[in-house]
């Protein structure tokens, strides 16, 4: 459905600086075996691990935790991390709308100028920072992104949240957990727990931006 | 984008406008209580000052310090230049200091040129103005300006006014503007225009009258007594008159049309007062766009391991993968 055949050489070639990390990572002696092990279904295009509806499912329960966890919406502030945070918080926010009423602040947090591995790159595009009028300052900011991995974008997060005023609280919500922590960082509320090899790549499309709702694991490692 | 800025010809159309968006990111840095980013942290950045300047050194100067990098600030007068060091020897010193970008301005045009091209530093160098040739960063930050209030520049009617001759801002703002879309009017005495203006990519008129009222944009010259050594027309008085914008060439522009001056203004000669300070006037805004937009080229240039790329358009459409 998503996969078109350029997908294997565009994790590559493109710029995506999310894309990389599977790239730059040297492939280490444990994961071989991985490798020959982990793929159930090796379809080109990689496998759907969740659909449309186990997406908004997920958004749905992170939506009801969140407002459990809060005790309701008050001084709730959802920061979604471009590109496909963003459109993430946004539905949280609109779950929590309609079970709350009221509406949820939504804003968007870029952290490429935080990221460690900025010089490592050529200069990167930058993606929009909106921050709601009132600020972040005692708030209780959730920070929303798709895939949690090394945990290095959201240590960038709280980096470029430092710059821009004094929470009461952050949290994290992710629609994937896939594992490999290089950081001490946890999510608060997760979607869905993947394991994963590291040779696999996780790739979130979203209707917003990608046309389709879907979390697919592919294969990067394999023609390596 | 190339390793240096040192023309506004330069930019490629997609390069100009990721400086644009760049730069409306950075814009919105002034309105937090931290104006400050960590991109360029533990870069050198060198303002080597030939000229005179306000506004363009501390931009500069304000702009790489937002981005965290470490300025020093070079002013001809009271360094060794006032002892006959020449402009090689200086480079080989910025060189020897690890300098990662030199923002240059200097009298004579092609300075910048020469130090990008002559192997003495491997930094990236930054035009702020040579001679009578470029300075594309200010036209940079009027294309930024007009793109704020305007949208697209597609199509859009820009009429630049006044001493043509000695400006490096209308040659640049002529360039970048046609590279982004729009249609440039130079509108000067026939004495204040350059030799070779035919080749470029503008229309000329002598008539500020005819040309204003169809103008989107018009952008007043300061006439540059300073680099004048013949008379170029008869008095200040006339030149006023003819090429001036006053109170009642403003009531013929059309109700969106903004006016922009580069500055300094001499008011009363290109500007009148009531002119520069009417709700037309964008000219204190481009000031503080020119921080924003000095701070996009220095992080395009500086802030990855190379300038950044545009070859790849294709760039978010398979991006995210983790976090």
């Amino acid at each position: 459905m998503l996969g078109s055949p350029s997908i294997h050489s565009a994790s590559f070639n493109e710029p995506s600086r999310e894309a990389e990390k599977e790239v730059r990572r040297p492939v280490t002696a444990p994961e071989p075996a991985a490798g020959d092990t982990a793929p159930q279904s090796t379809h080109p295009e990689g496998r759907v691990v969740l659909d449309a509806r186990d997406i908004s499912r997920a958004l749905t329960r992170i939506a009801h935790e969140i407002l459990e966890r809060n005790k309701g919406a008050q001084d709730l502030l959802l920061l979604g991390i471009p590109s496909r945070g963003v459109p993430l918080a946004h539905r949280i926010a609109e779950k929590i709308a309609a079970v709350e009423g009221g509406s949820v602040p939504v804003g968007s947090l870029d952290v490429t100028m935080y990221r460690d591995d900025l010089r490592l790159k050529p200069a990167r595009t930058l993606l929009p920072t909106e921050i709601p009028a009132d600020g972040v300052d005692d708030k209780v900011v959730v920070l929303v992104d798709d895939v949690l991995f090394s945990g290095r974008t959201i240590r960038a997060a709280l980096d470029a949240l430092n710059d821009l005023g004094r929470p009461q609280a952050v949290r994290l919500a992710v629609l994937v957990d896939r594992g490999h922590r290089e950081l001490p960082i946890r999510a608060d509320f997760v979607g869905k727990n993947l394991p994963t090899s590291l040779v696999e790549r996780v790739r979130v499309t979203l209707a917003d931006t990608d046309g389709t709702d879907a979390v697919v694991i592919e294969e990067t490692g394999a023609d390596r | 984008m190339k390793r240096h800025l040192l023309s506004a010809a330069d930019l490629t159309r997609d390069e100009a406008e990721l400086v644009l968006s760049t730069a409306e990111e950075m814009r919105s840095l002034a309105d937090r209580p931290i104006k400050k980013l960590p991109a360029l942290r533990g870069r050198t950045i060198v303002n080597l000052f030939f000229e005179d300047s306000t506004r363009t050194r501390i931009s500069f100067e304000a702009a790489g310090k937002r981005l965290s990098a470490d300025v020093i600030n070079f002013a001809a007068k009271g360094s060794s230049l006032s002892k006959g060091e020449s402009l090689k020897d200086t480079a080989l010193t910025l060189e020897a200091m690890g300098a990662d970008a030199v923002v240059v301005r200097h009298g004579a045009s092609g300075a910048p040129h020469r130090l990008a091209s002559s192997n003495w530093i491997r930094s990236s160098v930054v035009n702020a103005g040579d001679g009578t040739h470029e300075h594309p960063t200010q036209a940079l930050l009027d294309a930024f300006t007009m793109w704020r209030h305007l949208g697209s520049l597609d199509g859009r009617r820009v009429a630049i006014v006044g001493d043509v001759l000695h400006s490096r801002v209308a040659r640049s703002n002529a360039l970048l503007l046609h590279t982004l879309g729009a249609q440039v009017t130079l509108v000067s005495p026939p004495t204040l225009l350059p030799v070779g203006v035919e080749t470029w990519p503008v229309e000329t008129s002598y008539d500020l009258d005819a040309v204003i009222p169809k103008a989107d944009v018009v952008m007043m010259l300061r006439v540059q007594q300073e680099r004048m050594h013949a008379a170029f027309f008869p008095t200040a008085r006339e030149y006023s008159r003819r090429y001036g914008l006053d109170g009642r060439r403003m009531a013929s522009l059309q109700d969106h049309t903004i006016v922009m001056h580069p500055g300094p203004m001499v008011r009363g000669m290109e500007i009148t007062a009531d002119v520069a300070d009417s709700d037309r006037s964008v000219i204190v805004e481009q000031v503080t766009n020119g921080v924003a937009v000095r701070m996009a080229v220095l992080y395009l240039l500086l802030g990855g391991s190379q300038p950044a790329e545009t070859e790849q358009p294709a760039e978010t459409d398979t991006e995210g993968a983790d976090a």
